[in-house]
């Protein structure tokens, strides 16, 4: 019911929107649930677990009942606070945890099983037989029970993270928060002020109460736009700081777009920040606590500081006639703003004996609301006092149980709250999280004055720290009311009284956990579930363990609270991962040669970062088989070019430089000659390969190291430790210049052919044996030629600085077709390699040594490596290592798989028989049939058995003959021809 | 003779203006790692002050001008952006070219800085990062060095490789700060 002439809500703005379909009007500056209250909406969501009618309880974030669903299609977002959902033209919003609506929800009939559906039910009574819980009770239950439900789509909206700075962080916009950043930003401080409303002032919107002799809401406007003039301060409105982190970092989720329709090109809906500070100040101000007693979860009943927010800040009153139930002074304020605002108040029940008198409404002083009836909205309340019980008809009640500081983010780094006994509340420890300081209600002050005093002294300590100076300024003026409260947390009876409204967790089932021994407040919680999902018992915490307390004959310091963890409110995956989704999770490295191999069709693989050409088909191929040997004839039989820019390339200079290869390398670099290149095997400190690849002297004091594409990074991480960490005296230095050099293969019998078609000047042949390098010039670009080879053909690999990268390939794959050859890809390459038995990291995967690839006399007698000690360790040397073969099927259509497993052939295929495993097979179309290399027990001591190569998973059996590992041109003629 | 044709790294993907800040690829000259040698960072400083006007950076700092810069790039290593290096710098450092392995673009325009908290961790404000500030981080998923140069514009240097990621995750950002309004 909207009340004439009062709130804060922009009346010459109206704003349609729709709930479950049914079309309403509101005003700009109205939430959902003010919106809907004032369209007579009372029933807005169904319990979790009994489906009982539920309306709105409070009127901020940790709103438990009014969760409902925003928007369609992959834009859908489910548990959506109406508290805080602002309205816009054309808000879409559905009720939740209902069928077939929310007026009539066939599931209430758990309601009715009430009496079974206690803490602890599903956990005795399905139990047997064992299998059902996962395959048939637990997808039943979860169907029954639940909150919104997401679309099952890739998200439809735009999320972004970002990062912020300041000297002070002051978390929420109350009375305390304003003062702060006040006191702060006119010192001069960098400020952010973080509110989760979309309007910043607290309760200062809320309350009636005067500051600065002006209405406080006027008050607050005032301060916001001071604080708006100073170029220090920020304000960030829609934000809730979540989290406390290490090292001041805060984490806070902004709703950017939830309260608007509009959604500009690339704008997100919502912003994960971090937020660096050097300091913050905590004001963020208390939640009201209910107090339980049977059907006090009727719709029209809410805490009374809701009802005032609702009055005072959107113009609303909840009922025609509101009682009001408390145990504290604010029972009366709430029953005088609603008074003021023309609103009927039947009774005002206070549970306090001795509470103040008034004249302005009928008070009943040592009594308390037994009982609710009004099933899809409050009718009536039955109130008990000594003279026995009597109902009051109220469509709307108001109740206080006092108020709980909201202390969360102080515990974020494992701190636990203190109990106050005089104000009956738990307030943050001090100095709970390094450089915050809480302030005003949250901190346990609980009248305007003390918020306005403590938020102004938090921002004076803050900035003596930080060494500025502050000047000292006259507090304004405000209510300074005691704070007079008489616990009150169930009120005793029959019936089911809430504690947790959005799990459905009653006094009963507190004292039955206590009952059967789940008596830490730990156990009571996963008993329970009191506390779990989305509001995490914001509303309830306090009161539970109050009850457990009671229960369980401890004190509720004694009980102490469950762990605070991050967030303090609901933060979307969709935020947390914004940015990563799809193929923003990594960067995508192109080579030089991209835009060309896609011009051509070639299917693009991820090799680390890198998208390298599978293969490059052409017309009539149907298969990448077809393309693969169509290239590795380009090698065998012309001239194939391949882009190889992705190899790990680093510069390493120094007078040091040649000890340091020797050191890192298992065999010797020191002796290499300028102009010339070495295979070097690379072991880790415990003896195994890291990596293998090529060096190249280009100058006494200056090698090229190449690594493999996927181990770049880790072995410049691992030169950067041996230098900065084992060596630091030697005089070496190393940069990467893997994106410097574009490179290219040009392998095959045509090689030489093609280069002296167009480098500046023809190689001399008896100038470039295998393993040479040196300078070369192409169209009058400097570049380097290497003549190495991982084809095991005459081959050369050209290097031009990358910005001729692009140029130099189309030259060369031009070229190559003109001799009969071409570009080849990634597959190719493999063929090309395996054939030669080259390794690559399929072989050297962490778990073989220098000895189990064959490569056991690179580790050098004459010098000392990394690793080479604990490569000699006698385990690492046995002969029946499974060492590296080749394997060929004994039947040329044979079958080879990788990671098949290696059996004796008349051994059944089981683990204890293991011989050993398949790492690369390919077709080789040199040998007309496929062939693979693995590692096998014994390995080179096998050749010419017959083994049983077995794939479970894919159900094949391959016997095969074990050979040496290269197939093809064993004696190297071609690769030094 | 062949002709090679060069292309540099954001070809294609720039310029772009989204708003009112621009994203421009520059062409920022000769690009050497100078890494002084063991002892040697004195004496690297006074050759290089000689040769091309500006002394070693120190770390998370760039010294220099729009003709010749020196940009601090890691431990003990700095990159000399804009002329070809003094060949007397060799006697006293590694010299590597790096021409072609960055990529160079130019972030500027009201709310550049706003673009950047999008996707660097670090505090990249005018008051807590000056002219001649440079910095070593994350952009978004990749490595950058970062520097403010002339006019509060930044020098952004990234893989030559990732160019496109660069141009994308920029952009993405660029959109979002404009979309704000």
């Amino acid at each position: 019911m909207r009340l004439a002439g009062r709130g804060l809500i922009d009346r010459s703005k109206p704003v349609a929107f729709e709930f479950d379909g049914a079309r309403h009007s509101g005003f700009e500056g109205d939430t959902l649930a003010s919106a809907l209250l004032a369209n007579g909406v009372r029933v807005m969501g169904r319990s979790f677990k009994y489906h009982r009618p539920r309306g709105v309880l409070s009127a901020g974030s940790e709103e438990p009942n009014a969760l409902v669903t925003v928007g369609a299609g992959d834009a859908r977002e489910p548990n959506v606070r109406a508290t805080m959902q602002e309205i816009h033209e054309g808000l879409q919003a559905w009720s939740q945890n209902r069928w077939p609506s929310l007026g009539f929800d066939l599931m209430a009939v758990n309601d009715l099983a009430a009496p079974f559906l206690g803490a602890g039910f599903y956990y005795k009574t399905f139990m047997w037989p064992r299998s059902f819980w996962e395959k048939l009770y637990e997808p039943v239950i979860r169907r029954a029970a639940g909150l919104g439900a997401l679309s099952g789509q890739a998200g439809g909206e735009r999320y972004e993270r970002a990062h912020a700075f300041c000297d002070l962080l002051v978390i929420g916009a109350g009375p305390a928060g304003l003062m702060a950043a006040l006191v702060a930003g006119r010192a001069g401080a960098d400020v952010i002020l973080a509110d989760e409303q979309a309007r910043m002032g607290g309760r200062l919107l809320a309350e009636t109460y005067e500051v600065d002799g002006q209405a406080g809401h006027l008050w607050a406007d005032v301060v916001l736009a001071e604080l708006d003039a100073l170029p220090n301060v920020r304000r960030m409105g829609r934000t809730t700081v979540f989290g406390a982190y290490d090292g001041g970092t805060y984490g806070a989720l902004e709703r950017v777009l939830h309260h608007s329709g509009r959604r500009p090109r690339g704008a997100p809906v919502e912003t994960y920040w971090t937020i660096v500070a050097k300091r913050a100040v905590l004001a963020a101000g208390a939640i009201e606590r209910p107090v339980a007693f049977r059907n006090n979860d009727r719709p029209g009943i809410m805490t009374a500081g809701a009802v005032r927010a609702y009055v005072n800040r959107w113009g609303v009153s909840p009922g025609q006639s509101v009682a009001v139930f408390g145990n504290s002074d604010d029972a009366h304020r709430t029953a005088r703003d609603l008074l003021a605002a023309g609103v009927h108040v039947p009774a005002v029940i206070d549970s306090r004996e001795d509470a103040p008198e008034s004249r302005d409404f009928e008070l009943r002083r040592g009594a308390v609301v037994c009982d609710a009836s009004g099933r899809r909205g409050l009718e009536a309340v039955t109130i008990r006092t000594a003279q026995g019980e009597e109902r009051i008809a109220a469509d709307a009640l108001a109740v206080t149980g006092g108020w709980n500081p909201t202390v969360h983010l102080t515990c974020h780094m494992n701190a636990r709250p203190v109990w106050r006994d005089d104000i009956a509340c738990f307030v943050p420890q001090e100095g709970a999280v390094p450089g915050l300081r809480a302030a005003g209600a949250c901190n346990g002050a609980f009248s305007t004055a003390t918020c306005l005093r403590e938020g102004a002294a938090a921002a004076r300590a803050v900035l003596e720290e930080l060494g500025r100076t502050v000047r000292d300024e006259p507090l304004p003026e405000a209510e300074d009311d005691p704070y007079r409260i008489a616990p009150l947390w169930a009120v005793s009876g029959k019936g089911r009284a809430w504690l947790d409204f959005q799990n459905d967790v009653t006094v009963k089932d507190v004292k039955q956990a206590a009952q059967e021994n789940f008596r830490s407040v730990e156990h009571m919680k996963r008993y329970t579930t009191q506390g779990m999902a989305t509001d995490q018992g914001k509303n309830s915490n306090v009161a539970a363990l109050a009850v457990l307390a009671d229960a369980t004959g401890r004190g509720i310091p004694q009980t102490g609270t469950t762990t605070f963890r991050p967030p303090y409110s609901p933060v979307a995956i969709a935020a947390l991962g914004a940015g990563a989704e799809g193929k923003g999770f990594r960067p995508e490295r192109f080579a030089t040669s991209h835009a060309a191999s896609i011009e051509r069709g070639a299917p693009m693989i991820e090799a680390g970062l890198w998208y390298r050409p599978s293969y490059f088909p052409r017309d009539g191929e149907s298969d990448w088989r077809q393309s693969c040997d169509r290239e590795v004839g380009y090698v065998r039989e012309a001239v194939g070019v391949a882009d190889v820019s992705t190899l790990g390339k680093i510069d390493i200079q120094g007078k040091d430089a040649a000890a340091f290869l020797d050191f890192v390398y298992s065999n010797m670099f020191s002796t290499l000659k300028v102009g010339r290149v070495r295979y070097g095997l690379m072991l880790r400190e415990d003896g195994f390969v890291m990596d293998d690849g090529t060096t190249a002297r280009l100058g006494e004091k200056h090698y090229l190291m190449t690594t493999t594409t996927a181990a770049a990074g880790e072995v410049m991480k691992h030169l950067e430790f041996v230098h900065q960490g084992l060596q630091p005296d030697w005089d070496v230095r190393f940069v990467s210049v893997t994106e410097q050099w574009a490179q290219f293969a040009v392998a095959g019998p045509k090689a030489r052919e093609l280069l002296d078609g167009i480098l500046d000047a023809p190689l001399d042949a008896a100038d470039w044996p295998f393993m040479s390098c040196g300078a070369v010039s192409v169209g009058g670009i400097a570049g380097r030629l290497f003549r190495i080879s991982f084809s095991g053909e005459q081959g050369f690999e050209i290097a031009v600085p990358a910005r001729y990268g692009a140029a130099l390939f189309d030259i060369l794959t031009d070229r190559a077709e003109a001799l009969g050859g071409g570009p080849y890809g990634m597959e190719a390459l493999n063929v090309l390699r395996i054939e030669k038995g080259f390794i690559t990291h399929a072989e050297i995967h962490g778990r073989t040594t220098a000895f189990d690839i064959g490569m056991g006399r690179m580790v050098s007698a004459k010098k000392d490596c990394i690793g080479k000690t604990m490569s000699e360790r006698p385990g690492l040397l046995e002969a029946d290592r499974e060492r590296l073969v080749g394997l060929k099927p004994i039947n040329a259509d044979g079958r080879m798989l990788a990671g098949a497993h290696l059996f004796r052939e008349e051994d059944p295929p089981v683990r204890e028989n293991g011989q050993g495993y398949v790492t690369s097979v390919c077709h080789s179309p040199m040998l007309g049939q496929m062939i693979g290399l693995g590692f096998l027990k014994g390995g080179s001591d096998r050749h010419g058995e017959i083994v049983k190569m077995w794939d479970g998973l894919r159900g094949v059996t391959t016997l095969c003959e074990v050979t040496g590992p290269v197939f093809f041109d064993p004696d190297g003629g071609r690769m030094r021809g | 003779m062949v002709e090679l044709v060069a292309r540099t790294p954001c070809a294609g993907l720039l310029p772009l203006r989204v708003g009112a800040v621009l994203l421009d690829e520059v062409a920022p000259g000769a690009l050497t790692s100078v890494s002084p040698y063991k002892g040697q960072a004195e004496a690297l400083s006074k050759v290089l002050q000689a040769a091309h006007g500006m002394g070693f950076p120190a770390p998370s700092r760039a010294t220099g001008d729009r003709q010749a810069r020196a940009i601090w790039f890691g431990h003990g290593q700095a990159m000399l952006v804009g002329p070809a290096p003094d060949p007397a710098l060799a006697d006293h450092a590694a010299l590597t070219d790096q021409s072609d392995a960055w990529a160079a673009v130019r972030l500027h325009g009201p709310g550049a800085e706003d673009v950047l908290a999008r996707l660097v961790p670090v505090d990249l404000r005018a008051g807590s990062f000056p002219e001649g500030h440079s910095m070593r981080s994350l952009l978004f998923h990749m490595t950058a060095s970062i520097t403010r140069i002339e006019d509060g514009a930044f020098l952004i240097l990234a893989f030559r490789s990732m160019a496109a990621t660069l141009v994308h995750d920029l952009q993405t950002a660029m959109e979002a700060v404009a979309a704000r309004g």
